[in-house]
């Protein structure tokens, strides 16, 4: 089972063993718990259930979480510790049982991996921002049109905005894969993943971590 | 606590912090290791220091060197970059500003900056 649930931390850069300055995102990975597991039978799929981010509990010792999702952290006789996030893997050979604890070092350095997370929202964004239109003149007897859109079609024939044009609205805030990125550390300790590059959302943003689909020979 | 993990993570790949304090208005000399293939040497570098910037093992410098024909060059460093074999510190200036970007409009005798010595 390769994937772990992680938050991310932030960016920094760090050098190689060649003194070269190498940008990476830092991960707070794991540890994540095996919560449930999807049979074909059963569910007619199959994948890993993985849980992560225990709440700590309430100062009279009560769970935060309600008695349904602590209900399911207790099934078949698991006491798993209160988790906020529960995330499926797809994975065809299940080589996990529920239960197990899975940390960082299911990566290795130099692995490639996808990284899935909520991109930052944007809110409702121009077609500048949201599509990468070019602006307009500034000057040149023009006057409130830098950012406008132009033309969004002919006049009669169609008669109508052609379905799919692309406009201003809402932006970000959904879900990002960001492929292919490379493992530069793993701390299985300190529960850290480093993978080179950018990676999608803030700081403290939920990420899954899945080994790459796509692989450069 | 968050900032901690990055830390934690930069103490392990960034290598420890040998070399003088740098301030601007210092003249210094830095000794980069240049890689040519597969052949490494080592280059100096000799300057004013412009600037300072960033924070923690992110902190980069730039020097300014007057090369032939009166031609300005800036490099910017990296201060903890394991390229960066050694500096010098041949000499501090007194100088009013974190940034020296005045002295890129300075020639010849404009161009002088009175010493510290401390």
């Amino acid at each position: 089972m390769k994937g772990i649930i992680g938050r991310k931390v932030g960016m920094t850069q760090i050098f190689d063993e060649k003194g070269r300055a190498v940008p990476v995102t830092v991960i707070e990975a794991g540890p994540c718990y095996v919560t449930q597991i999807r049979t074909q039978e059963k569910d007619g799929y199959t994948a890993v259930q993985l849980g992560f981010d225990q709440v700590p509990a309430r100062k009279n010792g009560q769970s935060r979480l309600n008695k349904p999702k602590r209900g399911h952290l207790n099934r078949n006789g698991l006491e798993l510790p209160d988790l906020r996030v529960l995330r499926e893997f797809r994975v065809k050979d299940i080589d996990v049982e529920e239960g197990e604890t899975i940390d960082a070092s299911v990566f290795e350095v130099g692995d490639r991996v996808d990284v899935v997370g909520t991109s930052k929202g944007r809110g409702f964004a121009g077609t500048v921002k949201r599509h990468g239109f070019n602006r307009q003149p500034k000057t040149h007897g023009q006057s409130d049109r830098e950012r406008a859109p132009g033309s969004i079609g002919a006049t009669s024939t169609p008669g109508r905005v052609m379905k799919g044009m692309r406009m201003a609205g809402r932006m970000g805030g959904e879900r990002v894969t960001i492929q292919n990125l490379e493992v530069i550390a793993v701390d299985a300790e300190k529960n850290l993943l480093a993978v080179r590059g950018s990676v999608p959302g803030t700081k403290g943003g939920i990420l899954l971590i899945k080994p790459a689909r796509k692989r450069r020979r | 606590m968050k900032e901690d993990l990055i830390r934690a993570l930069e103490e392990q790949f960034v290598p420890e912090y040998t070399h003088p304090e740098l301030a601007p208005g210092d003249t210094v000399k830095v000794h980069v290791r240049i890689v040519e293939g597969n052949r490494e040497r080592v280059q100096v570098f000799q300057g004013l220091v412009l600037r300072i910037r960033g924070r923690g093992k992110q902190q980069t410098f730039t020097v300014r060197r007057i090369a032939s024909h009166g031609i300005g060059v800036e490099r910017t460093f990296l201060l903890h970059s394991p390229r960066v074999e050694k500096i010098e510190v041949v000499r501090h200036a007194k100088v009013r500003r974190a940034k020296l970007y005045y002295m890129r409009e300075r020639r010849g005798k404009a161009a002088r900056l009175k010493e510290r010595r401390n």
